[in-house]
């Protein structure tokens, strides 16, 4: 304050006039605080009240946008895949044998027959061995050793699918091009499914083996979940009638978490089915219907990978490649609303 | 008799079963760490390719750490902004309305949609927008591909909040945005971060989403319009080329991705515990 303003102060107090402090104000003689006073986001001042509800607003719109992914996903690979549609009707793409992109034969039946026979082999190598590790972990386990396991097969969980494939290249098809392919049609040779006529190891069981391992510790995570959730109970019943402990898991335990198990399986199913990479790098990418286990394959996500590169060069063959992913999309879209239609049906039941 | 020995039958397959579970696990780390470790060498993790790299000159990988590190981490933060949202609407405001119902199912089914489908999607999305690959887009595909891993992880820890502590929250006053934030938050913060660290190693590792939409370079990305390699893509070009010390240098990528996998557990194992202090029991 200078000293004309302090001058100005005195003689309006000495003034004797009541209010000489608005006036003071008035003439901005002094100010209103401003220190101390913490910045606050220029927000628009709304209730508590009010706050909440419109966070709830716009959590519900995000979760609305969310949740219509998956049809909008769908929608847009058919926009992109009508081209082909139009051309050839759905039910020649899906039957047809060829596929000569050059010629303009697109047919999807080669590939989408190896994605169920690859996977199909996966899971029956798989669902033994994880459901009866599941067992073990959730009803025979010590709680230390399930504290150490639990963690490890997170840990194969984690493992990133290229990973899997280097393993299954170096490890799965040296093994069965020297070992199994060998012994299979030496002593199983009778039987088409193991006849061997691919001299390399690539192949759908090699496929299969690299996918049961992938699919091994999301099935035996939910398995054990779900059979930990039956009550004690049922349990202390069953041992108290005098029933081993087997007996008590066979006949009681997994009848009562049977509907979970399923789901499981359904779970890993249907990550093996679109698994990409790893399939991709052990499959051997040949486009023809495998006759037996030793035969290679071309699954259908295999074929969307391989052939990006060249999809914009060749006329309909990105459109033929985004109605693969759709395909893929459906098939696994229709396995996952299947089974959880079962499901509500076994639950219901039970 | 017959019953004891279909015990002992049973409980054998079962540590059978064991053995080939866990041993496919030491086998996998085992052929990595073996075949990885001795291509591994500084010049891989501190240099991008040089010319001729791909026919086993000189030159690392760097590119591609640089460019996972980008593309997962960008994706993670985006799909957190999005996900715990959602995780909270679904938990604390949704009623029992039929399109919440329908957002819940629709969720469960995008976490079994494969990622070659979100790679297919984000290519006809960009191809909408006249984007080329990018990092922006390879993010962008990332994100949806980690949102529901993100949103089922956080969704479930939350689920696990007693509703004794909720209904404290809410009889001291505070609303809904306020428990949650104030609250939930905090008690479920070890649960959040498992899930944020859950969907941060599936979103570094997958390969086939990225293929479309990220593309590949040999240099280091500098804006977010330019392509951009990464460690899965990087694995396997090398692998495909037919010279074997390129396919040992894949094999040390392998090694690197992995490594970077299992840090990323071990510290949210790390966190987990020291988050669980602000828990209240």
């Amino acid at each position: 304050m200078g000293s004309t303003e302090i001058n100005r102060c005195l003689s309006l107090f000495i003034s004797g006039k009541k209010n000489y402090i608005a006036l003071m104000k008035e003439e901005t003689l002094i100010r209103p605080r401003t220190h101390g006073q913490r910045w606050r986001l220029p927000l628009p001042k709304f209730g508590r009240k009010r706050q909440d509800q419109v966070a709830g607003r716009l959590m519900g719109a995000l979760t609305l946008t969310a949740a219509l992914l998956a049809p909008l996903m769908a929608l847009a690979l058919l926009l992109r895949a009508l081209p082909i549609l139009r051309v050839t009707p759905l039910t020649d793409l899906l039957t047809g044998q060829d596929w000569a992109p050059l010629k303009g034969l697109f047919g999807f039946s080669p590939f989408i027959v190896g994605t169920f026979w690859v996977t199909g082999v996966g899971m029956l190598i798989a669902v033994p061995p994880s459901l009866l590790t599941a067992i073990f972990l959730a009803e025979y386990a010590r709680p230390r050793l399930r504290s150490l396991l639990i963690p490890l097969i997170d840990l194969l969980a984690g493992i990133p699918s290229v990973v899997y494939g280097i393993w299954g290249i170096l490890t799965i098809v040296p093994f069965i091009e020297k070992v199994a392919a060998p012994w299979a049609s030496r002593w199983l040779g009778v039987l088409p499914l193991f006849r061997s006529e691919n001299p390399t190891g690539y192949s759908v069981l090699a496929g299969g083996m690299v996918l049961a391992v992938m699919v091994f510790p999301i099935i035996i995570s939910v398995a054990e979940d779900v059979i930990r959730a039956v009550p004690q109970g049922l349990r202390e019943a069953s041992l108290a009638l005098g029933a081993t402990r087997w007996q008590t898991i066979w006949h009681v335990v997994l009848k009562r978490a049977g509907a979970g198990v399923l789901a499981a399986i359904v779970l890993g199913f249907s990550r093996a089915f679109g698994e990409t990479m790893a399939v991709l790098m052990v499959v051997g990418n040949v486009a023809k219907v495998p006759n037996s286990i030793f035969d290679p394959a071309y699954p259908l996500t295999a074929l969307i990978a391989n052939n990006y590169g060249e999809m914009m060069s060749i006329p309909l063959y990105d459109a033929a490649l985004l109605c693969a992913a759709l395909i893929l999309l459906l098939l696994v879209l229709a396995f996952n609303i299947a089974s959880r239609w079962v499901l509500t049906r076994l639950v219901r039941y039970e | 008799m017959k019953r004891k020995l279909t015990e002992l039958f049973a409980q054998t397959l079962m540590g059978l079963s064991l053995l080939v579970v866990i041993g496919s696990l030491a086998l996998i780390l085992g052929t990595v760490i073996w075949k990885g470790l001795p291509a591994l060498n500084l010049a891989m993790l501190t240099q991008v390719p040089k010319g001729g790299y791909y026919l086993g000159k000189e030159g690392g990988i760097l590119n591609a750490i640089v460019g996972s590190l980008y593309l997962a981490g960008g994706a993670t933060l985006l799909a957190v902004v999005v996900s715990l949202p959602i995780a909270l609407f679904l938990q604390l405001y949704a009623n029992r309305s039929r399109w919440v119902q329908f957002a819940r199912l629709s969720l469960d089914l995008l976490f079994g949609v494969p990622s070659i489908v979100y790679g297919a999607f984000g290519f006809t999305i960009m191809l909408f927008l006249g984007m080329r690959a990018s990092l922006l887009g390879g993010i962008l595909t990332l994100t949806l591909l980690e949102l529901p891993i993100m949103v089922r992880g956080m969704d479930e820890s939350i689920a696990m909040v007693p509703q004794a502590l909720k209904e404290s929250a809410y009889a001291l006053g505070s609303t809904r945005l306020e428990t949650s934030l104030k609250v939930i938050v905090r008690q479920t913060a070890p649960g959040l971060m498992t899930a944020i660290l859950l969907a941060f190693g599936r979103g570094i590792g997958d390969a086939a989403s990225v293929l479309f939409t990220a593309g590949y370079t040999d240099r280091l990305p500098t804006s977010l319009m330019d392509p951009v390699a990464s460690l899965p893509l990087a694995v396997f070009f090398q692998l495909g080329t037919p010279f074997p010390a390129v396919q040992q240098r894949a094999y040390a990528s392998a090694l690197v991705l992995t490594v970077i996998v299992l840090l990323t557990s071990l510290i949210s194992r790390g966190l987990t515990k020291r988050l669980e202090k602000h828990i209240v029991r």
